[in-house]
């Protein structure tokens, strides 16, 4: 019993200091420009959050999170240019052609745009994780499908030159619902609101998580079958948290705009989009903490890096890849672990890896759960 | 009728192109269960290898016909040493290879970059595929014609060899039932080698066809991967008919899209007719027939 409330004591210890360093050292203690990387890194990590979600508990491998993360973005990016054009106004970028596009007046309105940032991909999500899951599309093909509609959506993009800036993106915003962004305090208050914001969504998280739906989710994954016979709809299950995990992207590509100052299709697309899964399988994915610290120190390494040796850096992301997910599949978190039973591989009988990571075989079913022979 | 014609041929040639890409991944899809993301690496590595042949022998014709072949066993290789290392280890993880040679590939083009160096290299043609033919009536590149019958060449190679062979045989128990061929004496082992071997050498080669066509650069196998495994997936795995269906039927759909609208909106029309069609049939065109649950 104490031992059980002294393991309570120690977990709620480092939470309050993981909450003093991100709201009061690193603001006291970081200058603005590191404060700016951080505050990029953070709306980085919601979109982690939200794969934890999705690809942690829930076992769906979404490799498009790009296009929810730009649709929010750049919604984003949108109000912002028409809050700097003031009312009536049109984009500097926009010289010809006769006005602003329909679609971007949706948006002028402060109160529409927030809306919209959480009600366009969240419905999007919804729409495409129904047509996905009611079907039993699953495994490696909604993966794929998922790539593709960041594939798509990132072209579609580059085809827009006059009405969202095409390949350039939206970039120069002034202000953020009023504040000069030029001003260092409104800077600083962006840091504060994308820190808040990434705690909630963690918080919220972790209340899904220990809830039944959590243990739904959980069990959709590791197998979606027998949550069928029990009377269940693992369709349903998926699509809520795969709509969560969209809303989470486009939260954290709407901060993104006014903290980096641009977004481009470069910030969408395929490639971004599987980076984003890296910092979660580093980090753990079927952790609480690990998605969000996992991209957080891979956005590190990454800014860090490719500053001075770009091409080391993704010799590095590739290794990352291949180490992390072939052999620490639960993340670094567990290498001590790991290499305990890679010390102890005399033993007649191997540890059997948990049931929690054996992935859904998908369609292809003539592959068996345990490949034997050989090795 | 001449714009439908073109409109046709550019299709018929962009599915050609998808179709080449497409073999291998069928083979190392249907069979493993492996999705492989650095195929179209292997394919940037045979373009690289026709590019090096090129350097040694002056003449186009000659280096391209040493080069298809040769290229053939640079992917093949490149792909049993990827099998060996490191997806035999992840058969128990299917989705997990995805990323693992995700991986692999942002490896393997930046290996790319460093050696030959991030612009286009050049790839000459030979005379004899310079050039346009006319096919009633309509001009048709002789580039892409070469693509168009490279493509079917492989097609029924492949098919013959799937169908007829001992080894074909062994390949297709293993698709329809790992375990009942194992139990029959098969070595799904070194079965899922050679269909590797055979699938990464499709890929390599491809490259090399591709040449004609696209500029050789170390991401030139990005452009057609995504494609590529939407054929797969409209087809139904381990089937080379749903990937010739499918990668025809994507490719004159392009053709249209663009025709009609602008590139990219051909692209997303084409993933939402994937995604409609895929309500209809779940499983792609064709799709092996278990009585597994999953």
């Amino acid at each position: 019993m104490t031992a059980n409330w002294g393991r309570r004591a120690g977990v709620l210890g480092a939470y309050a200091l993981a909450l003093a360093l991100l709201f009061g050292a690193a603001p006291l203690l970081l200058t603005d420009f590191r404060l700016r990387l951080l505050a990029q890194f953070l709306c980085l990590a919601m979109v982690a959050v939200g794969i934890g979600l999705a690809w942690g508990s829930g076992g769906m491998l979404t490799l498009g999170q790009g296009l929810f993360f730009g649709l929010g973005a750049y919604i984003m990016a949108i109000h912002l240019q028409l809050a700097d054009a003031g009312p009536g106004g049109r984009p500097a970028f926009m010289v010809t052609g006769s006005g602003v596009p329909w679609w971007w007046e949706l948006f002028r309105s402060p109160v529409t745009a927030v809306l919209g940032i959480v009600a366009v991909p969240g419905l999007l999500a919804l729409l495409l994780g129904l047509g996905v899951f009611r079907r039993r599309v699953k495994g490696a093909y909604f993966a794929i499908l998922s790539q593709a509609s960041a594939a798509a959506f990132a072209l579609l993009l580059i085809s827009q030159q006059n009405s969202i800036g095409g390949s350039n993106g939206l970039s120069s915003f002034r202000s953020f619902f009023g504040f000069t962004l030029a001003d260092p305090v409104n800077r600083r208050m962006l840091y504060f609101i994308a820190a808040g914001v990434l705690v909630g969504m963690v918080a919220t998280v972790h209340q899904l998580r220990r809830s039944r739906y959590g243990e739904l989710l959980t069990a959709v994954r590791d197998g979606e079958e027998r949550v069928r016979f029990l009377g269940y709809d693992p369709a349903l299950i998926k699509v809520a948290a795969y709509a969560l995990a969209a809303v989470f992207a486009a939260v954290g590509g709407a901060l993104f705009v006014p903290i980096v100052g641009i977004i481009s299709p470069n910030s969408v697309g395929v490639v971004p989009s599987i980076g984003f899964l890296i910092g979660v399988a580093v980090g753990g994915r079927a952790t609480l903490l690990g998605p969000v610290l996992g991209s957080l120190a891979v956005s590190y390494a990454g800014s860090t890096l490719s500053e001075n040796f770009e091409s080391v850096w993704i010799y590095l992301q590739g290794l990352l890849f291949v180490l992390v997910v072939a052999f620490l599949p639960a993340g670094v978190g567990s290498m001590p672990g790991v290499l305990r039973r890679w010390g102890g591989r005399r033993d007649p009988a191997p540890v059997p890896a948990g049931p929690a990571l054996v992935d859904d075989p998908g369609p292809a079913s003539a592959v068996p759960a345990v490949h034997t022979g050989g090795a | 009728m001449d714009a439908v014609l073109g409109q046709l041929y550019a299709g018929i040639s962009l599915g050609s192109v998808l179709l080449l890409i497409a073999l291998g991944l069928v083979l190392t899809f249907g069979q493993m269960g492996v999705i492989n993301m650095a195929h179209g690496e292997f394919l940037m590595a045979g373009a690289y290898t026709a590019f090096v042949v090129q350097q040694v022998f002056d003449s186009a014709g000659l280096s391209l016909l040493i080069a298809l072949p040769l290229s053939f066993l640079v992917g093949g290789l490149l792909g049993v040493l990827l099998e060996v290392t490191l997806i035999s280890r992840l058969y128990s993880r299917p989705l997990d290879t995805l990323l693992v040679t995700w991986g692999v590939s942002l490896v393997l083009q930046q290996l790319a970059r460093d050696l030959f160096g991030a612009p286009a290299v050049e790839v000459r043609a030979p005379r004899w595929l310079q050039g346009n033919v006319e096919v009633f009536g309509t001009p048709f590149t002789t580039g892409r014609l070469f693509i168009v019958a490279l493509a079917v060449t492989s097609v029924a190679v492949l098919s013959a060899v799937l169908r007829f062979t001992a080894l074909g045989r062994r390949i297709r128990a293993v698709v329809q039932s790992r375990g009942l061929a194992e139990t029959s004496g098969i070595d799904s082992r070194r079965t899922d080698r050679i269909s590797f071997f055979i699938g990464s050498g499709l890929a390599g080669m491809a490259g090399v066809a591709l040449t004609l066509i696209a500029s050789t650069q170390p991401y030139m196998g990005q452009t057609y991967i995504v494609d590529a495994f939407l054929v797969v997936v409209a087809g139904g795995v381990g089937q080379v008919r749903g990937a010739v269906l499918a990668a025809f039927g994507l490719g004159v759909l392009q053709a249209v899209f663009a025709y009609s609208q602008s590139v990219s909106t051909a692209k997303v029309l084409l993933l939402l007719v994937v995604i409609a069609f895929l309500q209809l049939r779940p499983q792609g065109l064709f799709s092996v027939r278990t009585r597994s649950l999953v």
